[in-house]
């Protein structure tokens, strides 16, 4: 049905987001928690969340300052997991591309799997949709999700350090990573480069400066997009 | 423990550098296509990068960095949960199931 206003694209866009709080939320806690548990005072756990907005590639940052990773290392890998808010931006411009800079600056800051998500499944399947429509639903699928993001890395914080020291806390991590994982290997194209940097990342575990990570991630990478080509190859 | 000129260079430095992967289209490419071959990688960025992450520390999870049975249950089933139901919520609430089971169950 085609909104008739902008407030109505706004207010749409609130209510989808809303289930994602579920996500967004206790991701954000657990974030907070383990920080707490590297050392991390409250005010820098809120700095974090609010600077980098990035679950994942905050988790990347925070376990690999916990094995030592020079700098450069940590910084190349976070972004490296977070690449591909480039490619949500990509796949975002021919919607919001024309909208004035200031608000393509600011919704570029709020770019995340959950608004991306949203606002790409929205504007593909509702063509009628106008530029300011766009743009309000776009910032509306943050109003909930946003504040649930900084408030669950300040309750993770606040709470973090009153967890029992025989809480298995240090497998929270790994379990937060996978949950996102297993949803995301969705050809076998995908599920190849998963195996391929796995394999490659425990062979390579031993390599200095946390090198082996940015190796696996390439070699699977390259065997995902070689899948694509071959499996391409033998459909056409 | 973490020193803190490193965890401010490093949130400054993924501040800056998310925003950069996040305005980037929106604000300097447009409408211009990006190279096909390059498109192809970055599908699979997240999708190589994020197992090979998380692969280590399940597997040399144990005393030693030998092998945990309880974490690497955990593991599986968490994935397992997460590919079929494509539920997140749900795949962490059965992995942290199975977590604390394996270590009641295999001590």
């Amino acid at each position: 049905m085609p909104f008739t206003s902008t407030k109505s694209a706004f207010w749409a866009g609130v209510r989808d987001s809303a289930p994602f709080v579920l996500v967004a939320g206790p991701f954000a806690l657990l974030f907070g928690v383990l920080a707490t548990e590297a050392g991390l005072n409250v005010a820098e756990v809120l700095a974090f969340s609010v600077v980098v907005i990035a679950g994942a590639a905050q988790f990347t940052a925070l376990q690999l300052m916990l094995e030592e990773a020079p700098k450069l290392i940590v910084i190349v890998s976070a972004l490296a997991v977070n690449l591909r808010v480039a490619m949500y931006s990509a796949s975002l411009t021919p919607y919001l591309g024309q909208a004035p800079f200031w608000q393509r600056a600011f919704m570029a800051y709020l770019i995340v799997d959950q608004s991306y998500a949203l606002s790409q499944a929205k504007f593909d399947t509702d063509a009628s949709m106008t530029l300011p429509q766009r743009v309000a639903y776009f910032f509306a699928t943050c109003v909930l999700i946003m504040p649930a993001w900084f408030l669950g890395s300040y309750l993770g914080a606040a709470l973090g350090t009153a967890l029992p020291p025989s809480f298995p806390l240090d497998f929270a991590l790994p379990i937060a990573f996978l949950s996102i994982i297993g949803p995301m290997l969705r050809t076998l194209p995908h599920l190849i480069a998963a195996f391929v940097g796995i394999v490659v990342s425990l062979l390579a575990a031993g390599m200095p400066y946390s090198l082996g990570l940015i190796v696996a991630g390439m070699a699977g990478m390259m065997a995902g997009a070689q899948a694509e080509l071959w499996l391409k190859g033998k459909t056409s | 423990m973490i020193a803190d000129s490193t965890l401010w260079i490093v949130i400054i430095a993924l501040g800056l550098g998310s925003y950069l992967l996040r305005i980037s289209f929106l604000v300097f490419v447009g409408g211009r296509p990006m190279p096909e071959w390059l498109l192809r990688h970055l599908r699979y960025t997240a999708v190589a990068i994020l197992p090979a992450l998380i692969a280590p520390l399940v597997v040399y999870a144990g005393e030693d960095g030998g092998v945990d049975p309880a974490r690497i249950l955990a593991a599986l089933l968490t994935v397992a949960v997460g590919y079929f139901t494509r539920n997140t919520l749900l795949a962490i609430v059965v992995g942290a199931m199975a977590l604390f089971g394996g270590i009641y169950l295999f001590g």
